[in-house]
């Protein structure tokens, strides 16, 4: 969306695509739960469209069935109208907050302290991390678990503590350079670091530029980048989600880098929406547009440049893997055999396809704090099928759905690895080159 | 109404879910039709038969209407609610209740889901072959009270074809079966026929005895592409006096064939005039002989491109632009209507040739793509519905359209059943005399007229 719309100043014709088909019914994780319209996508729309044709307030009913909908974007793959769900989604969101029906202290808090104070600023996020990394490497996690003092949490966070991810010692700028160039350089291109990748998952930004060096690119990573704003887009704060857009735009050139990538599919699924985003600034709108036309998912891209794939070793025994696709990965953009492709090009990697793989895994963004109970049910339903293929690695491409099965499995006392793709692959050329 | 009639309502009955709240029955304001659109008073979860009959006697008692809906899919506006009426959703009611593969059928509750059935009867190794565009999320009692088609009409019939027995609601809060597992029946009056295709106005489905058939073992795919649309009807004759009956003949037009291509692109010459889909299947064997007998008759009867798939993979891919058909035309304009007049098989190129020009002189945009083995054509009105000039086009254009299928002999719906949509043309089409049978069989199965009214015919001429 861009950063005036409204519901009722929407271009008619993107509420009105919808043509009442109910195609995308079977495909919503909401309705398979309920099989209540209101909680699908058909259903949703038609909400949407009440209110913008004068028939329905913006109610707190509407409210909270705009933020029981994941976000999953599975409607879009399959309504035939080509409806554009994400856009009428976050739209709706955001009048949601700005008219205010869901307000309470609790819920005002957490959204400022996630999105407006934690998410804006890359060097706190990172200093909470070194405390999460501290609270937990230090026993400190330990000793409040054994003393049970998660039970002074309010309710809905005394399972959130048991899911509190695992921080990563070092940050994406202490792993990787600047400028990191290949011995021949054929791509220039830019690597976003991500916020949670960053303090969760920094050593998977470092297993992509090593990727990417391995196919001859020249990578440039802004040290300190901050959040790229989906998390805000998504949750109806679209003025600071704007603003994340330009600081960010700002730290790359974009007019001479050949691609900008991400590893991470809730971010790469926004970030290609920026041209959009800042359509009426005119300082940044051309920037914007060039912006999404050259961001790139990290397995988009090297598809398309034709990754090499990583020479056999004798050492290598076979690995069996299963592909779970995140949301804005396959719905949100549209990819799902480049990951694949990947994977397949890695030599004793073995894939098993994972049934129901484009099912939401209830991560959703912070859905699994937002609406714990059906989050909680998305996630065992996706650890069975995980269960089902035999595979003990699973490989997904985002963070979300990376803590989530994480903490699934944990909880469940599963003992499946969950990675990134690109660590599979950064490993096979390590491999090759005798790091491993 | 009444708000102490709807506390009565959930006083009476506590475990059925009741939905009254406007952000609650919004949602089930309009079914797959365009343009329809109409909120109820309460929107209720039966979970049983039983639950169902004590709804529908709640209604009798207090003169509500019914309206019966499936998943809302319909394309005639038959689930769309009535003004104060209750709608009485069966999604709920959503259980296979048997697979007997002895008797070779399957019993479910109304609310299972079209491609569930099939799945089922191909988990024990059967065939149930209607196949509704919508399958994926139509229900079974639905395709009964639509008696809904699909691509392999030509072969193996409708859902009419595969209904052994129903259990149904009657409008006194009866229960009633009819039917049975048995292959010959003619103790009476077949009353089951009269629920099947009833769009929800004599009764409500609650169970569906269905009939189920071994598999085909094998199937062969291909596509054919034409300069001229006669020259594709003149195949699909020649194919059928040769005596082979495919089960599935898909028909694409010139506008169609432009859509798929902007959309999808796969590659379907811009010029082309038409593309034929042809499949068959039953043992392999029989299935090579027949699809190199088509592929000749095809390029005998001036095919310019004929295709044969050699593995499943190609037979995909073939039938992609056939599959992408419907999701091309509908991304062209913001409102789609599709339509299902259909003809005598024979008259196919005339009915085409009249939708293009019709077309033309209305300055309207009309994809057409259907079944040419069973004269069923879908043309597809690619329109604005906020654009009242422009509709009011279209609303003349279809008059003409459906009056011209008469003419040739043929009907105003082949499979989406006349609702609302289709309610103002159908005495046209049938004639007074029809048309008053039905109102004395309506008003013997409803005196009180709560189930559905208003759809198919007004009971007062
Ligand atoms: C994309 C798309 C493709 C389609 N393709 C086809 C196709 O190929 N062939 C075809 O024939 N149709 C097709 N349809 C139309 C539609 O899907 C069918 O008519 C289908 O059978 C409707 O099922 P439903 O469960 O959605 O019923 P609904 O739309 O909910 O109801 C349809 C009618 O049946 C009545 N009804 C529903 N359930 C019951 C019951 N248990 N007892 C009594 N009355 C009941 C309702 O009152 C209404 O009059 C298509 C529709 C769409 C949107
Ligand atoms: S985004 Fe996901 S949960 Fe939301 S309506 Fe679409 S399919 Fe349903
Ligand atoms: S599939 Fe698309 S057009 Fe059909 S109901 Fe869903 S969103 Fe609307």
């Amino acid at each position: 969306m861009s950063e005036k719309e409204s519901l009722r100043s929407l271009d008619y014709s993107i509420v009105q695509q919808c043509m009442h088909c109910g195609m995308c019914l079977p495909t919503c994780p909401t309705y398979d739960a309920t099989l209540l319209e209101r909680n699908s996508p058909r259903g949703r729309i038609s909400l949407m469209r009440a209110v913008a044709d004068g028939n329905l307030e913006i109610t707190k009913a509407f409210g909270e069935e705009m933020y029981f909908c994941l976000g999953c974007l599975a409607c879009e793959t399959a309504c035939p109208a080509g409806v554009d769900y994400a856009h009428l989604f976050e739209v709706a969101r955001a009048e949601v907050e700005s008219a205010h029906v869901l307000d309470n202290p609790q819920r005002s808090l957490i959204r400022s302290l996630v999105l407006k104070a934690l998410f804006t600023r890359p060097r706190l996020l990172r200093i909470v991390g070194r405390l999460l990394w501290f609270y937990q490497a230090s026993g400190a996690q330990w000793l409040f678990r054994a003393l049970h003092l998660n039970k002074l949490l309010p309710n809905r966070f005394q399972g959130l503590e048991a899911q509190t991810p695992a921080a990563c010692v070092r940050f994406s700028h202490q792993l990787i350079k600047p400028v990191e160039r290949p011995k021949i350089t054929k791509y220039r291109v830019g690597v976003l670091t991500g916020c949670v990748q960053d303090v969760l998952f920094s050593s998977i930004n470092r297993d992509t530029v090593e990727t990417l060096i391995a196919n001859n690119c020249e990578v440039h990573t802004p040290p300190v980048q901050p959040c790229c704003g989906s998390l805000h887009a998504h949750n109806g704060d679209i003025a600071t989600a704007g603003q994340l857009a330009r600081r960010l735009i700002d730290l790359f050139d974009v007019e001479k880098l050949d691609a900008i990538l991400t590893n991470a599919a809730g971010c790469g699924s926004h970030l290609k929406t920026y041209g959009r985003l800042l359509a009426d600034d005119p300082l940044y709108a051309e920037r914007a547009a060039l912006w999404s036309a050259k961001l790139k998912d990290i397995h988009e891209w090297l598809a398309e440049i034709g990754v090499r794939p990583p020479a056999s070793t004798e050492v290598e025994s076979q690995e069996v893997v299963t592909y779970h696709e995140a949301c804005h990965l396959c719905h949100g953009q549209k990819i799902t055999h480049q990951p694949r492709e990947i994977l397949r090009a890695i030599p004793g990697l073995k894939l098993v396809e994972l049934p129901e793989s484009t099912w939401c895994c209830g991560s959703a963004g912070i859905y699994n704090i937002t609406q714990p109970e059906m989050a909680a049910q998305l996630q065992k339903r996706k650890l069975e099928k995980i269960t089902s293929t035999g595979a003990k690695t699973v490989a997904t491409a985002n963070p979300g759905c990376h803590l989530q099965l994480q903490n699934g499995a944990q909880q469940a006392g599963h003992c499946f690895e969950i990675v990134h793709p690109i660590t599979l692959l950064a490993r096979a050329y390590r491999r090759e080159s005798g790091k491993l | 109404m009444n708000p102490k009639v709807l506390s009565l309502f959930s006083s009476q009955f506590p475990s059925i879910l009741c939905l009254t709240r406007k952000e609650d029955i919004i949602p089930y304001s309009f079914d797959g039709t365009a343009a329809l659109q109409n909120t109820p008073v309460a929107v209720v979860f039966p979970r049983s038969t039983q639950e169902v009959a004590g709804v529908v006697k709640f209604a009798s008692e207090h003169l509500i209407p019914i309206v019966t809906r499936g998943s809302g899919t319909g394309l005639s506006g038959g689930s769309v609610p009535t003004p104060g009426c209750f709608v009485l959703c069966l999604s709920k009611i959503n259980r296979i209740l048997e697979v007997d593969d002895q008797n070779l059928c399957l019993l479910a509750e109304a609310g299972v889901i079209t491609a569930a059935i099939a799945k089922a009867a191909d988990d024990v190794g059967l065939f149930y072959p209607p196949d509704p565009g919508s399958m994926k999320i139509s229900t079974i009692g639905g395709n009964v009270a639509e008696n809904s088609g699909g691509l392999r009409g030509l072969k193996y019939g409708v859902t009419r074809d595969y209904v052994m027995g129903l259990e149904v609601v009657l409008a006194s809060g009866e229960i009633l079966f009819t039917g049975n597992k048995c292959v010959k029946d003619v103790a009476g009056y077949t009353l089951r026929d009269l629920f099947i295709g009833s769009e929800g106005t004599l009764g409500i489905i609650t169970r569906v005895l269905i009939k189920l058939i071994p598999k085909p073992t094998a199937r062969k795919t291909m596509l054919a592409i034409y300069d001229q649309v006669e020259n594709a009807a003149e195949t699909v004759s020649a194919i059928i006096a040769a005596k082979i009956i495919p089960c599935t003949l898909e028909f694409l037009d010139s506008v169609t064939i432009n859509c798929v291509e902007d959309y999808a692109k796969v590659g379907l010459p811009r010029e082309a005039a038409a593309i034929l889909l042809i499949e068959t299947d039953g043992n392999t064997s029989a299935v090579q002989e027949e699809a190199s007998l088509m592929a000749k008759l095809a390029t005998k009867h001036g095919a310019v491109s004929v295709q044969i798939a050699e593995t499943a993979e190609q037979a995909a891919n073939l039938a992609t632009a056939r599959r992408a058909a419907f999701s091309s035309l509908a991304r062209v304009a913001p409102t789609t209507i599709l339509e299902d007049a259909t003809v005598p098989r024979s008259e196919l190129v005339k009915m085409i040739r009249f939708i293009q020009q019709t077309s033309a002189k209305y300055h309207l945009k009309i994809g057409t793509f259907g079944h040419m083995g069973d004269g069923n054509l879908h043309p597809t009105f690619l329109t604005n519905e906020r654009n009242h000039e422009e509709m009011k086009r279209v609303e003349v254009a279809m008059k003409e359209i459906f009056d011209y299928a008469v003419l040739l002999g043929g009907t105003i719906t082949g499979e989406h059943g006349v609702g609302l949509a289709k309610k103002d043309f159908l005495n046209q089409a049938l004639g007074e005399l029809n048309i008053s049978v039905m109102r004395k069989m309506k008003t013997a199965f409803d005196p009180l007229g709560i189930l559905n009214p208003g759809k198919i015919f007004d009971l007062n001429p």
